[in-house]
């Protein structure tokens, strides 16, 4: 038997239809598992409607078994009849069986399989209405229901048999809806023929065929993944259109063109062939086609009057330059308990001016022609808040001032750094251009992270207005990839929250993004650095040094020693002494260390120094072997841990091995 | 490509309103205190409260002081009008019944492209939300649709349907004109004709010339005689005669205030917050009262 649902809904938001049908396939997956044989379930979506496609459904659940236990062998008869009459047989029925503990009356009860078009029936109005969204509305009153839009049609057959079910007086049947306009209003399906009327409603089911309706298109456009899906999901039957506007708006920044096209007008950009804007978009129509030019002509319209209003904006800004803006901050709220973002402004430029010359900065320090502009840019970086422009086109922010800051003869390292600012905005992002830019853009994440968390604004869950997550990443991304070195602790202050925060930002980022494993970081993190670029080039180190043959069985002998110290409660920094030394492994053991450790100091950098530690393991080994250390001897045993201390100790500077998980603890 | 046949922008309206009449819609004249949006008027924010259904459909025009630009840009109005629509509860068919207002007023949707994009609503001073679209024609955003949840801070018994028409939008688009100032609102009148001073008298008052002590002044005058109407309420023997409405203006003349306080600059960032705050406190008293009341006549 096959199943088709089909949830007719007012238009559902784009980006929430994927989210909508995974639930869907899995929901309907797991409530048919008894009923259905190998069959697949096929998922579709257009914003009127989620459909779900089932084959290989049989009938009814299988008949099931299931024994039922009754009093012991010892009751009296009464009690033995009443457990027969409950199940519906007579006490002769009744078998004796042991349960396990004791010898009991029992019987194995038959359960029919429930028909599954009453499974159905009775699970979908409950299942649908579960579909998770990001917000809900309740339709049409108190007691009603809740969706992302009100249902309006359901179309719900099992073998072309509708099956009945009703959600907010809407009953399921066997009528599906075409396109708003172009198609019937309602009209009766089958699972057989349900794409193909859709496709004469002017409803293509089929996301991939959408997608290539627009891909296809004669004009070439500028390639927009998320663009494209978000036209995939906003139309039923898309017909992309070519629309034109005067050359002269070309002179407005390439930026402001797009986002108007593309944020606004949800538009595609087209390219000459310099890698310049053409004066040309392409618009995705939900209709079949635009024979009288409406469409094209009403598109050119908005899309020009979007341009004026740029080219008014950017004139009206013009007359007040960004460095006579700074005061006007003061009326732009950042955060009702942090203040404006004049205060905002100047916490920044401390914070440029402390991360670009005071003494916690090492090397290499930075160029000072670098550090005059940072400065300059911290003041300025906000003051595009101000302007008309971003207040149109808050997408741009920091992009407009970095623009206006050129035309307005600010040095370019200026303009850049303001321009780059907001930089990462994602982890695909790059970092900004420029040292400058860096510093600021540090600064600014830097400053919302200590302020949020000060006033107690601490991400949770999916709650985190302030992006304070992507914030912190972003300060990890610019400090690594700038190979900056900063005092990253010293720089979060000494709030634990924070820098608890933030640290599992660090984390994530190696783990995530470049790919080292969690107890690798773990191991190089308990060393104890807050270098990021040192903590690189440590994790660096460790992970080429990991495979070699040595290194996981001295690692995991350092743990050994590890606990064997923490059971003695041994935490004295002591030298052994030599005379107490036995001789062979442990004089050994002390040898070695001596060596081992003059020639790590040696090395110039962690992997060469990994290496020589990773030699100790022969040493180490057969040490554990041979010697005893909680010997009777006080003198001799505090002598052995002295020596298992300073080993520990000395070789757990560049990771702290006992993070390590083994092989062979993953195997256990 | 011009329209030749487009309708004047009086037109439109008489178009809309014979339209909504016809469906059930009482049509109100608009309300006469100043609001910033057709959802402020009493016809509904308190309407939409308590179980009882209504229809109702008015042009408002609406005052956003900071949106002022002294009648020099096409696009942007201190004052503009809309036509608000209430539907509650929401028929079944709500959308298919919109679609058909949009032919009743010339467009002709076989050769247009409509998109319903989402767009929900929040108004912090008057503690209400909703979720709805922005209905997108040819790439023009011409009405805002919201299905309310929440007024007043007070969870909706009946959802209804609010569809807000931007008219000079609207119209600008059928007349194919550039400027909201060229749409001929009755032949031989231009928008400008009869709007212009407005926008250019009330930008200069908006931005410059407002005294901001009397403007506090009133400001807290108002808030002050909504306020004792609102605790009075309370220790009323006669609820149903109890003049809420007369309260309610008060409210809408604070918000008013608040706008143009903001837009002459004369509301710093601490200040700002709190102001929302007062304002949204008496909106939710009023509304809270309102359907006390409403239960008491009942």
């Amino acid at each position: 038997m096959n199943l088709l649902l089909e949830i007719g809904c007012e238009e559902i938001p784009d980006w929430m239809l994927s989210g909508a049908l995974e639930y869907l396939r899995k929901a309907i997956g797991d409530l048919t598992k008894d009923v259905r044989q190998d069959g697949s379930i096929r998922t579709d979506a257009t914003p009127r409607r989620l459909v779900v496609r089932a084959e290989g459904l049989i009938a009814r659940q299988p008949d099931s078994e299931e024994r039922v236990w009754g009093p012991a062998k010892s009751a009296p008869a009464p009690a033995v009849a009443g457990f027969a009459k409950k199940q519906g047989v007579t006490p002769e029925q009744l078998e004796v069986l042991s349960d396990g503990k004791a010898e009991k009356y029992s019987y194995v009860r038959k359960i029919a399989g429930r028909a599954t078009a009453d499974i159905l029936a009775e699970a979908l109005p409950q299942l649908i209405l579960k579909t998770p969204f990001p917000k809900t509305m309740l339709w049409p009153g108190k007691g009603g229901a809740r969706f992302i839009r009100p249902i309006r049609w359901v179309v719900a057959l099992l073998d072309n048999k509708v099956v009945p079910f009703e959600i907010a007086d809407v009953k399921s049947g066997n009528e599906s809806a075409g396109h708003r306009r172009l198609g019937k209003y309602r009209f009766p399906v089958t699972y057989e023929n349900f794409e193909e009327k859709l496709r004469e409603n002017f409803v293509i089911l089929s996301a991939e065929e959408r997608r290539k309706r627009i891909t296809g298109y004669a004009t070439k456009f500028k390639q927009d993944g998320d663009l494209l899906e978000v036209l995939v999901n906003l139309t039923e039957w898309p017909t992309p259109i070519t629309g034109n506007f005067d050359p002269s708006f070309l002179d407005l920044p390439g930026e402001v063109l797009t986002t108007v096209m593309k944020v606004h007008q949800k538009n595609f950009s087209v390219e000459a062939g310099d890698g310049k804007l053409a004066p040309r978009f392409v618009a995705i129509t939900n209709t079949d086609g635009d024979p009288d030019g409406l469409i094209q002509h009403g598109n050119e319209n908005v899309v020009r009057a979007r341009f004026n209003d740029a080219r008014f904006f950017w004139n009206a800004d013009q007359k007040r330059k960004l460095a006579d803006r700074v005061q006007d901050l003061a009326n732009v709220t950042f955060q009702a308990k942090l203040g404006s973002y004049l205060a905002k402004t100047e916490r920044i430029v401390a914070l440029v001016r402390e991360l670009g010359g005071g003494p916690p900065v090492r090397t290499p320090a930075p160029r000072p022609a670098d550090s005059t502009h940072a400065e300059r840019a911290a003041l300025l970086c906000k003051t595009d808040l101000t302007t008309e422009l971003v207040k149109e086109f808050t997408e741009l922010q920091g992009v407009i001032g970095g623009l206006y800051a050129k035309a307005q003869g600010e040095p370019e390292e200026v303009a850049t750094a303001i321009y780059d600012h907001y930089k990462p905005v994602s982890m695909e992002d790059s970092i900004p251009r420029t040292h400058a830019g860096q510093l600021v853009a540090i600064a600014d994440k830097l400053d919302s992270l200590r302020g949020c968390f000060s006033v107690g604004i601490i991400p949770s869950g999916s709650k985190d207005p302030f992006a304070l997550r992507r914030a912190a990443q972003g300060i990890v991304k610019i400090i690594v990839d700038g190979k900056l070195r900063l005092p990253i602790r010293h720089l979060l202050g000494s709030d634990a929250a924070l820098t608890e925060f933030f640290f599992d930002r660090v984390r994530y980022y190696f783990r995530e993004i470049r790919g080292f494993k969690y107890d690798e970081i773990n191991a190089v993190l308990a060393a104890g650095s807050d270098d990021l670029i040192d903590i690189e080039e440590r994790l660096t180190a460790l992970q080429q040094v990991r495979p070699t043959a040595d290194f996981e069985p001295l690692a995991a002998a350092f743990k050994r020693v590890s606990n064997i110290l923490r059971q003695a409660e041994w935490s004295t920094k002591a030298s052994p002494n030599s005379n107490l030394l036995e001789p062979g492994p442990e004089a050994g053991l002390h040898a070695n260390f001596v060596a081992i450790s003059a020639k790590v100091r040696e090395s110039a950098d962690y992997k060469s120094k990994l290496e020589s530690i990773a030699t100790l393991r022969p040493a180490v080994d057969l040490f554990f072997d041979k010697v005893m250390v909680n010997v009777d001897n006080p003198e001799v045993r505090h002598n052995r841990l002295a020596l298992l201390h300073s080993v520990l100790t000395e070789f757990s500077t560049i990771a702290d091995f006992s993070e390590i998980v083994t092989t062979s603890q993953e195997n256990k | 490509m011009p329209t030749p046949n487009a309708f004047t922008l009086q037109q439109m309206i008489f178009r809309l309103k014979e339209y909504w009449g016809e469906r059930g819609c009482i049509i109100q004249e608009p309300f006469d205190v100043e609001v910033g949006a057709g959802t402020m008027c009493p016809e509904t924010f308190l309407r939409v409260l308590g179980p009882k259904p209504y229809r109702t459909a008015y042009v408002q025009p609406s005052r956003r002081p900071a949106d002022g630009r002294y009648g020099d840009n096409p696009n942007r109005l201190y004052k503009h009008m809309q036509l608000q629509v209430i539907l509650k509860p929401t028929p079944a068919d709500v959308i298919e019944q919109y679609m058909g207002s949009l032919e009743a007023i010339g467009i002709d949707l076989r050769k247009h492209d409509v998109k319903l994009e989402e767009d929900n609503w929040e108004s912090p001073t008057l503690g209400a939300w909703g979720v709805g679209w922005q209905v997108m024609l040819d790439g023009q955003e011409i009405t805002q649709f919201t299905y309310f949840q929440q007024c007043g801070g007070i969870d909706l018994d009946l959802i209804p349907a609010e569809i807000t028409y931007g008219l000079e939008r609207i119209t600008a688009f059928l007349q194919d004109v550039d400027s909201v100032y060229d749409i001929t609102w009755t032949p031989g009148v231009k928008y400008k004709d009869v709007r212009y001073t407005d926008e250019l008298q009330y930008s200069v008052y908006n931005f410059e010339a407002a005294h901001v002590p009397t403007l506090w002044k009133l400001f807290e005058i108002h808030e002050g005689e909504a306020r004792r109407l609102i605790d009075l309420y309370a220790e009323s023997k006669e609820k149903e005669r109890y003049p809420l409405l007369a309260a309610y203006d008060h409210v809408l003349k604070c918000s008013n205030l608040f706008n143009t306080l903001d837009a002459r600059g004369a509301i710093s960032v601490t200040e700002r917050v709190g102001v929302i705050g007062r304002v949204r406190k008496l909106a939710v008293g009023v509304a809270e009262a309102w359907v006390d009341q409403q239960a008491v006549a009942a």
